[in-house]
């Protein structure tokens, strides 16, 4: 699989979250192929982990699942949001950002050194 | 909350995986098949594209299982799983699951029941404030012996109150009794009560439910009468209307002002008080000071800080001056003995409860023993099984699990009955326990129930362990490689089990020794003579009270009205009046002298019990006389009272080398010179007490209508027929003499003696059952091994008739077998009882605990039992038929 990253943990589900908020409802297979787009193909992920944790964003209640129909006229199941799912995405979002500032100011030159 | 949401769904998800797992299968199947077309989209074959979209999903199984996972709780399905298994395992032989099952919940519930018990009566501490600086103080008649505790002389007690350091507060109380008499149409009726010094209750830490506690100005002589009442006599006959308080009650015929009702958990020192009223306004000035009347019950709270041994330094500081200054005149106590106040609650029932306790603690542990065998047994039956499943590689803690799951669901079905069990067992011990102090407070709690479910894991563990180390160790797939069938490979196990088996046998045998001791000490008892008759004979008691009756005449005519018209009965054959009937207590003693003999040294004292009779009473009750006569109508009044009548043991102890008729004996009373009186009959002796040895008794008239001797009566009638009929007619009788005279303690002879055996019938039939059960258990172990063993051995025995074995050989071999861990177990357990008996020397009457035929008793019946259970297996052994022995291997 070449240099792709492995997925980190704890990750995957604000990557979920985030999918499902910009596309709407999803199945679980076009979760995976979205979240490897977006990320330019640049990651590797394991479809087969990507199940276990909808299903943990599902018991949770941050989505919730029904289903479809796909583009095909396939019989697929499609995951949706919920309203605590929405917040816990602003929520997540603002959390992994600060995470990530923190670890810049660690990373990038000091300035005022 | 969000995870805790996530973690009910996943324990519904541990049930009905099923559907889940078809929806997951097909969103999986639509996954793949939307990744197929997508590949096929981008040039692949179909085969490729499918391959590759296994390999992104990183398999289809490895998908379902981690979903799997997800869904429920992993941990907790494998534990279901070994549950199922279990389960399934004991439904399929329901006859195996169900005898443990019920032993281990006989076992379980009266563990728990008898916990429950121990721990309200004895372990939790009393009701009261602080209640672990309560003491009660007693006098001690010899300092030598810890066991000769008396009561205190108020006298005693004040000085105490006046001179130690180390206490807060001492009060003091003593036994008592009212004629409550009753206002329009309410009958009379006789009430317990206790005389108590004004502070009991703030001693005690204790606040009237109602009303006000007594204060220092009610508790003197000729203060106004006051009186509290308990809680159950103020619902019962004042229908708990609170308005009772500040009103008046007529006791004894005089007014008393209800100053209070004491709250309903109330039950110091016991919960037939009704009645509380002050120390000083009742006690006569004479008792209030004196040094010699041991009445009173001391009891205090010790000053934090305090120990009860400085205290007792202290109080027998004081008690050794009073003893050297006042003990010539008169008999003073030379020490004083303290002890926590619970102690002294309880002390009646510790030792009965610890043994008990230790009998249920036995026969569980004989329960979990048998348990263990079986198990051994069923895990050597399936040996095959585990050996292929190990070869398989099933881990030898999954086996263990798997094996400790099935006894710990025996334990847990057998723990739930138990426990139900235990519920219904304490109140019936309760209940048929009499006089069992704090009774009330006996109820199963969330302590109770904590303990049941110990006691059940630990019996389940306790008794799979064993069982599941020894089938799962190592040599396990030496079953594979046997043949079908083998001779050595369960040598060890068989051992194993016969271990198991001793150690069982042992304690039967402990058990058994320990039944057999207190059931011949029942006997012992229930034969115990009296002395007297005791079918056919009624008694009951009334008390009559100044002012009514003040005057020796006004006494006498009750009296004597009383039995001519008793007598007068149809039915009645004779009656008698006496203040208190043999086995009924001790009632009180009076200190002696002699004036015919040499002085008494200086400091010695000693002491009759204190009876009284009319003419007709030894002749109702059937005591023999035995030398002089009895009293006759003439010892009538006050003038011509000065006789008494004694029993043989009197004159065993004090005329042993003279004739005492017309000998002279001075009684104290109160006073230092007493009163002469000449001695004109000797009787037969008659125990006071079932369980006590025969005192030194004397009698006095009755008729002579002394106002402070002669007013507690006993009446008794004998019949030829059916006596008890006679109640009823007796009490109209009494009630057309005086309405306001309450009668009570209406029981026959044999009642009385029945009350003092009860409690040592009760236990000792309950030792006895547990006894009897693991007997059983013991012999259906002892039975299943031997069957095993024989199975395990009908190839050797059948080469061993092949080569012409006789019968009587064989069954000597498998008799011997058996009977070796019996004989083992036997030694063992005697060796054990010698020891274990010591502990209940003290409820043993005239027992002694290494009772020679008891033990040999025990002996024979457990060899005879362990005899009964090899007999089948070794009968089956000699119908081995040879050919198809040798012909199944």
């Amino acid at each position: 699989m070449g240099n792709k990253a492995d997925v980190w943990q704890g990750t995957l589900a604000l990557m979920v979250l985030k999918t499902l908020e910009a596309m709407g409802p999803l199945h679980g297979y076009g979760i995976a192929r979205r979240i490897e787009q977006t990320s330019g193909d640049l990651l590797s992920l394991n479809y087969g982990t990507l199940y276990p944790a909808l299903l943990k964003l599902e018991q949770e209640g941050y989505v919730r699942s029904s289903w479809g129909a796909s583009e095909n006229n396939r019989r697929a199941k499609y995951y949706e949001l919920t309203s605590a799912g929405r917040k816990q995405v602003k929520k997540e979002t603002a959390d992994w950002e600060q995470t990530t500032a923190i670890l810049d100011r660690f990373l990038s030159p000091a300035e005022e050194a | 909350m969000r995870k805790l949401r996530a973690l009910w769904l996943r324990l519904r998800g541990v049930f009905g995986s099923e559907r889940a797992n078809r929806d997951f299968g097909a969103e999986l199947e639509s996954h793949v098949a939307m990744d197929i077309e997508d590949g096929m989209r981008a040039g692949l074959s179909r085969e490729e594209a499918r391959r590759r979209a296994l390999i992104k999903l990183g398999g289809l199984e490895q998908a379902k299982i981690v979903h799997r996972e997800r869904r429920g709780l992993p941990v907790l399905e494998a534990v279901g799983r070994d549950v199922a298994y279990g389960a399934r395992v004991l439904r399929k032989n329901p006859g195996f699951a169900i005898v443990p099952i019920l032993i281990i919940a006989i076992g379980i519930g009266a563990n728990a029941a008898l916990f429950t018990v121990v721990r309200s009566v004895l372990l939790r501490p009393l009701p009261f404030a602080d209640p672990d600086r309560l003491v009660a103080l007693y006098g001690q008649d010899d300092l030598k012996d810890p066991n000769s505790t008396n009561v205190v002389a108020a006298g005693d007690f004040y000085e105490w109150q006046k001179a130690s350091q180390g206490f807060e507060h001492m009060a003091m109380w003593r036994w008592s009794g009212y004629n409550l008499s009753g206002d329009k149409d309410d009958l009379p009726e006789f009430l317990s009560a206790a005389y108590g010094s004004w502070n009991i209750f703030s001693t005690l830490g204790v606040q009237p439910a109602l009303g006000r506690s007594f204060t220092a100005e009610d508790d003197r002589a000729g203060a106004n009468r006051t009186v509290m009442l308990s809680w159950s006599l103020f619902r019962r006959r004042f229908n708990g209307d609170p308005s009772i308080v500040g009103k008046t009650i007529r006791l004894n015929s005089q007014l008393y002002t209800v100053i209070g009702v004491l709250p309903r958990w109330f039950t110091y020192p016991h919960r037939v008080v009704q009645l509380w009223v002050p120390y000083r306004l009742e006690e006569s000035t004479q008792n209030v000071d004196s040094h010699f009347n041991h009445l009173g019950h001391v009891i205090a709270r010790l000053k934090p800080g305090v120990s009860i041994e400085q205290a007792t330094q202290q109080v027998n500081g004081i008690q050794h001056t009073l003893f050297l200054r006042y003990n010539n005149s008169g008999p003073v106590v030379p020490g004083v003995a303290l002890q926590p106040l619970v102690n002294d609650v309880v002390h009646d029932v510790k030792t009965p409860l610890y043994v008990l306790m230790a009998a249920v603690g036995c026969l569980l542990l004989i329960a979990c023993l048998n348990l263990s065998n079986l198990l051994v047994a069923r895990a050597a039956a399936r040996r095959k099984e585990i050996a292929i499943r190990t070869a398989l590689g099933s881990s030898r803690m999954r086996l263990c699990r798997e094996q400790l799951t099935e006894s710990l669901l025996i334990c847990i079905t057998g723990g739930a009955l138990g426990l139900l069990l235990a519920m219904w067992a304490t109140r019936w011990l309760t209940t048929r326990w009499v006089n069992m102090p704090r009774a009330d407070t006996v109820h199963p709690d969330g302590v109770v129930v904590g303990f049941a479910i110990s006691i059940t894991f630990l019996t389940g563990i306790l008794s799979g362990l064993l069982p599941a180390m020894s089938a799962t160790g190592r040599g396990v797939l030496s079953a594979l490689q046997d043949a079908s069938r083998t001779i050595g490979g369960s040598a060890s196990r068989a051992s194993l089990r016969k271990t198991l088996l001793t150690a069982e046998i042992a304690l039967t045998v402990i058990l058994l020794v320990c039944a057999g001791l207190l059931f011949k000490s029942f006997l012992r008892l229930r034969s115990a003579d009296l002395g007297c008759r005791t079918d056919n004979v009624l008694t009951m008691k009334y008390f009559l009270r100044r002012p009514k009756y003040e005057k020796p005449e006004q006494i006498v005519a009750f009296y004597a009205g009383l039995l001519e018209k008793v007598r007068a009965l149809p039915g009645v054959e004779a009656a008698g009046l006496t203040n208190v009937v043999p086995g009924d207590g001790q009632y009180g003693d009076t200190g002696i002298s002699f004036p015919e003999h040499p002085p008494l040294a200086p400091g010695v004292h000693k002491f009759a019990l204190f009876r009284t009779a009319d003419p007709g009473y030894f002749a109702a009750m059937g005591i023999a006389l035995i030398r002089g006569r009895v009293f006759t109508e003439d010892e009538r009044g006050m003038t011509n009272d000065k006789y008494i009548v004694i029993n043989q043991q009197f004159v065993r102890e004090y005329f042993s080398n003279e004739d005492p008729i017309g000998m002279h004996v001075t009684a104290h009373w109160d006073s230092v010179e007493g009163d002469r009186y000449e001695v004109i009959g000797v009787v037969g002796d008659t125990l006071y007490a079932l369980d006590r040895p025969v005192k030194s008794t004397m009698w006095f008239p009755i008729l002579s209508g002394n106002p402070v001797q002669a007013v507690d009566t006993a009446l008794v009638v004998h019949s030829r027929n059916d006596v008890t009929a006679l109640a009823i007619p007796i009490q109209k009788l009494i009630a057309q003499m005086d309405p306001d005279l309450p009668v009570s303690r209406i029981l026959t002879m044999d009642q009385i003696v029945g009350e003092s055996t009860a409690n040592s019938s009760f236990s000792a039939t309950l030792v006895l059952a547990f006894a009897g059960l693991s007997l059983l258990l013991a012999a259906v172990g002892l039975y299943g091994v031997l069957s095993y063993l024989v199975t395990q051995r009908t190839t050797e025995i059948g080469i061993r008739i092949a080569l012409g074995s006789g019968r009587s050989q064989l069954v000597r071999l498998v008799m011997l077998d058996g009977l070796r861990p019996a004989f083992v177990g036997l030694v063992m357990g005697i060796a054990g009882s010698i020891g274990a008996t010591q502990l209940i020397r003290s409820v043993l009457y005239a027992t002694r605990p290494l009772d020679a035929v008891v033990y040999v008793s025990v002996t024979v019946t457990l060899l005879l039992a362990a005899a009964a259970a090899c007999l089948v297996p070794a009968w089956r052994a000699t119908r081995v038929d040879p050919i198809q022995a040798l012909r199944a291997e």
